[in-house]
């Protein structure tokens, strides 16, 4: 039995029936950390100790019969979720040493159930980048090819999935920054309808527009962390107070005439031609299985970089303006007064990206441009949501290519911000239209890189994503693909 | 007070009024809303602006805003927005306040006043009242080359009424602020206290050509603790600017900072100016809905506020408007007085006029004597009350019940037993009246001489002579009785 490559549930199962132990489990992949981490550099804090303590009370919990679908399962988290003692860096140099007094609700829940929590991965710093080539610790690397970005801002935890470094693991999507990671790895990543789960803790890049998911190597295993982290939290009033519906039900059902949409625009110029052949091919597979697919259009997609390139750094510029060196993380040495305190502590903790963005918001919100930018795009957004929901209501979800390109080399796009950003060309609307959307991997190109595809689904339809991303793990065998 | 002489120049003034909310909890966290601990005792991550944590709204500070909305006849938005206003401090934790911008609560409302300048009712607009966060404090004390911050304030609600530029002299801004005081207190939204910095105010002054209708160029005071500084300030500076202007100079936009020792202000130019906010939608907190439900039920909580309560001083005990408005300046005072005149109504002597009097002249003369605010009164309503029942009896004189009043001040205690154990008791004995009125007439047989040739003027100062050889405790109007028909059966 190859552990490094468990489902979820068949985990649970073997702990369940005691025929493997959570700190057996954990120490596993605590082993297999230790030997490929430090090339992939998928982590960035292990916690070998609270992972132990964790798995230990997990397997007394089962010994007692009350465990979860999660106890005992070892996962990485993202390491911009604030999580109680342990180091939360965001991969900065600004927060290297910060470690929070407080719980983020997502791994709050995580813990309640019983899951251990091996560590916390890497990631674009403060989640801004699309190639995990920001991060202060270093980039994370493609375990398909470590010469290769694993994608980001979530790249870390899309490493530690794809190389079997945990079972699972949580990450964060602004803009794409579960998908694409997830496209680039060939995982299965789920960004959930804003405000489906609380980002209570998760440090903010753009708030209106995070949102948490899992990085999974398979639907089923998506739907089980959803399932637990999906839910009102009185702590984030932008979080939904609506039902949670089952997501293991979702699984069982047929995409027999759902009518999933295919938009012209995300076929059109930019696209490789690999990367559109194994999308075609994606799309007789759902037409095999039953489903109906309809081309249609979303005229206002060539919109959607500009305008998220106003509005995610005008939030950021705000969230970021709380780092200035006088309660927590880095200040600088010896400052003057307290202008220099100010500038020289985020001049030197924050990098280069980073600060570009500030620099970027800040602009774009400043008197005399505010509604030239900052307005406009807010108006903008509004027609890309309202295509969206014109769409959306014609079918029942769209299916477009995740990423426009496989994974790129590290280098490649480092001192070209605008290609660099393009990367998400195909993921950064579903964030703007709040909308739920899963990346699978529907193929491999011709350096045996993956390949993913997109479902976008309507508010709150987690469940159709769930459904039709199940029916094409049954139908094909991408999902199983290990690079190791 | 001091009043300028009509000149050719109109003074414009606006305020802008920061009133914290008297909340239990802050207004983004459920710290508690107190004062006076130990620095940065009361805070939290939410308070500090950690990495991650959000804000969530209290209800509580919600209803407050709307109670106060309701009572300056102000338009509730039934959708309102928070936003950020950027800029750096070190205690403003987050690197922005909370605060609404674009869509504030309440718009629209007014006040009326009534103008010492002018000796009319006048309306006041108020332009808005918004929702914000209040700031920490830094402190620059015990610490060399560096400062301290505290951020227990940090959270805690604030409501910012602004008025229109609708008021004309200091002392109309000084009215606004009482009325508007009274207000926030009577509904319990804020406890007021401009000293403390509960209750602060800017205003907003500029100068013009009577007669012109265009704004002149505006200069902000801050620092303004007390009302009479607010007044002191725009004295000031209405002064400021007409000198300015007469001598044919500009006057700058600009924040001025009031020095209350100096009684003078001084420009606070530089990086005041320099601030560019940056206002942005509070994208972690959703618009706020409230509906007419709501509005409905929190009005239903509202009290009777100092103007109505007034005009039903006036109507139902007769009172007159200046008696009715001081009374009626706080809902402490107000609800002493009814219980004063209840009591004395209960005693079967009802005299409200009388009770008006006592409590607005006697008692709030000598609480003001000793600094003291009604709700720290050492005489409880039943025992004035009391009093006053023994004065309309017969039972005191009015000279007696203020001696007796001194007592009840001072030693507290029961009016009645005082009375018995000092032997202040009234000679309401008609043969001892007589007596005391026929041992005087006969010391003064030339007055009464004059009296009965015509000469009633000297009918007082035999009064006079009479209440004093009683040493002042014969009942006056027997007195005036028995005197008359015992001058007349000399006659």
């Amino acid at each position: 039995m190859e552990l490094s490559r468990l489902s979820l549930a068949h985990a649970a199962d073997l702990l369940r029936k005691r025929s493997l132990s959570s700190v057996e489990l954990t120490r596993f992949f605590l082993t297999r950390i230790e030997q490929k981490n430090p090339e992939l550099n998928a982590y960035i804090t292990v916690d070998e100790e609270g992972a132990l303590a964790a798995a230990q009370a997990a397997d007394a919990r089962l010994a007692r019969g009350d465990g979860t679908p999660l106890t005992g399962l070892p996962l990485a988290v993202k390491d911009l979720f604030c999580t109680h003692g342990l180091r939360t860096t965001c991969a900065s140099k600004m927060l290297h040493t910060f470690c929070p007094p407080y719980e983020s609700t997502v791994t709050r829940r995580l813990k309640e159930a019983g899951a251990v929590l091996l560590g916390k991965t890497n990631m674009d710093e403060f989640a801004m980048g699309s190639s995990n080539e920001t991060s202060f610790f270093g980039p994370a690397r493609n375990p398909w090819n470590p010469a290769r970005t694993p994608g980001g801002s979530s790249g870390g935890s899309a490493v530690a999935v794809a190389a079997g470094l945990c079972l699972a693991a949580i990450g964060t999507d602004t803009g794409g920054s579960i998908r694409q990671p997830a496209a680039m790895t060939g995982i299965t990543g789920l960004k959930p309808t804003y405000g489906r789960i609380s980002r209570f803790g998760m440090i903010a890049f753009a708030s209106s527009l995070d949102q948490a998911g899992p990085m999974t190597r398979s639907v089923a295993d998506a739907a089980l962390l959803l399932q637990s982290m999906a839910g009102h939290d009185p702590l984030d009033s932008t979080s939904i107070d609506a039902v949670v519906p089952s997501y293991a039900e979702a699984l069982t059902a047929h995409v027999q005439g759902l009518r999933i949409g295919i938009p012209a625009e995300y076929f059109a110029e930019g696209l490789t031609d690999a990367v559109r052949d194994a999308v075609e091919r994606a799309i007789t597979t759902f037409r095999a299985l039953g489903a109906q697919c309809i081309p249609l259009s979303l005229p206002s997609t060539p919109y959607a970089i500009p305008t998220y390139y106003v509005i995610a750094p005008a939030e950021a510029s705000s969230n970021l303006a709380r780092y200035d060196g006088v309660r927590f993380g880095y200040r600088c040495e010896n400052p003057k007064d307290l202008q220099d305190m100010y500038a020289r502590s985020r001049a030197e903790g924050f990098g280069a990206e980073v600060k570009r963005r500030i620099m970027l918001g800040t602009y774009v919100l400043s008197s005399g441009y505010y509604d030239a930018y900052y307005r406009k795009a807010q108006k903008v957004r509004r027609l890309i949501a309202d295509d969206f929901q014109t769409a959306l209501a014609q079918v029942d979800l769209l299916l477009t290519p995740t990423t426009p390109e496989t994974a790129f080399l590290i280098g490649e796009k480092n001192n070209d911000p605008v290609r660099m950003y393009l990367s998400d060309i195909f993921t950064i609307n579903v964030n703007l239209a709040g909308l739920p959307a899963i990346s699978l991997p529907c193929g491999f190109d011709a350096n045996s890189l993956p390949i993913g595809l997109q479902l976008i689904g309507r508010p709150l339809q987690e469940s159709t994503l769930l459904t039709a991303g199940q029916a094409f793990q049954q139908a094909t065998d991408w999902h199983l693909r290990s690079p190791v | 007070m001091k009043h300028p002489p009509p000149s050719r120049y109109e003074s414009v003034i606006g305020l802008e009024v920061h009133a914290q909310m008297r909340t239990r909890s802050k207004i983004f966290c459920g710290c508690p809303n107190q004062f006076g601990a130990v620095a940065n005792s009361q805070i939290c991550p939410v308070c500090a602006a950690f990495p991650g944590v959000l804000p969530v709204l209290n209800r509580e500070a919600v209803n407050m805003a709307i109670k106060t909305g309701l009572a300056i006849h102000g338009q509730l938005r039934l959708f309102s927005e928070f936003s950020r206003k950027n800029y750096f401090y070190p205690d403003l934790p987050a690197g922005y306040q909370i605060s609404q911008y674009e869509l504030p609560i309440v718009e629209q409302g007014h006040l009326m006043i009534d103008s010492p300048t002018d000796k009319t009712s006048k309306r006041i607009g108020i332009t808005r009242i918004h929702m914000e966060v209040d700031a920490g404090k830094s402190l620059h004390e015990g610490i060399l080359g560096a400062s301290w911050v505290d951020l227990n304030r940090t959270g805690t609600p604030l409501m910012e009424i602004v008025s229109e530029p609708d008021l004309r002299s200091s002392a109309e801004a000084g009215e606004y602020l009482k009325k508007l005081r009274a207000i926030v207190r009577y509904l319990e939204v804020c406890d007021g206290n401009m000293e403390e910095g509960s209750f602060r105010c800017d205003a907003n002054v500029s100068v013009r050509l009577r007669g012109t209708t265009t704004l002149g160029t505006r200069c902000e005071l801050k620092n303004l603790n007390s009302i009479r500084n607010v007044m002191r300030a725009i004295d000031y500076e209405v002064e400021r600017q007409i000198e300015l202007v007469e001598h044919g100079e500009q006057v700058v936009q600009e924040s001025r900072l009031w020095n209350a020792d100096l009684n003078s202000s001084r420009s606070m130019r530089g990086k005041e100016d320099a601030h560019d906010y940056r206002y942005f939608p509070e994208p972690d907190l959703p618009p706020l809905r409230i509906t007419p439900e709501r509005i409905e039920a929190v009005a239903q909580t509202m009290p009777e506020l100092p103007e109505a309560k007034s005009v039903r001083f006036q109507t139902q005990y007769q009172l007159s408007a200046y008696d009715a408005g001081v009374l009626t300046s706080s809902r402490e005072l107000a609800d002493y007085f009814e219980a004063v005149a209840q009591h004395t109504a209960d005693l079967g002597h009802p005299n409200p006029k009388a009770a008006a009097n006592w409590v607005t002249v006697e008692l709030c003369g000598r609480l003001n004597r000793d600094n003291r605010e009604i709700q720290h009164t050492p005489i409880p309503a039943h025992r004035l009350g009391q009093l006053l029942a023994m004065i309309q009896r017969g039972t005191l004189s009015g000279k007696m019940a203020k001696e007796i009043f001194e007592i009840l001040f001072t030693d507290g205690g029961d009016p009645e037993q005082i009375v018995r154990q000092q032997g202040l008791q009234q000679v309401t004995d008609q043969d001892a009246i007589v007596q005391v009125i026929e041992q005087v007439l006969d010391a003064h047989p030339e007055d009464v001489g004059l009296y009965l040739a015509g000469k009633t003027k000297v009918f007082g100062f035999l009064v006079g002579q009479i209440m004093k050889a009683s040493q002042g405790k014969a009942n006056p109007a027997l007195v005036n009785q028995l005197l008359q028909s015992q001058l007349l059966k000399r006659g």
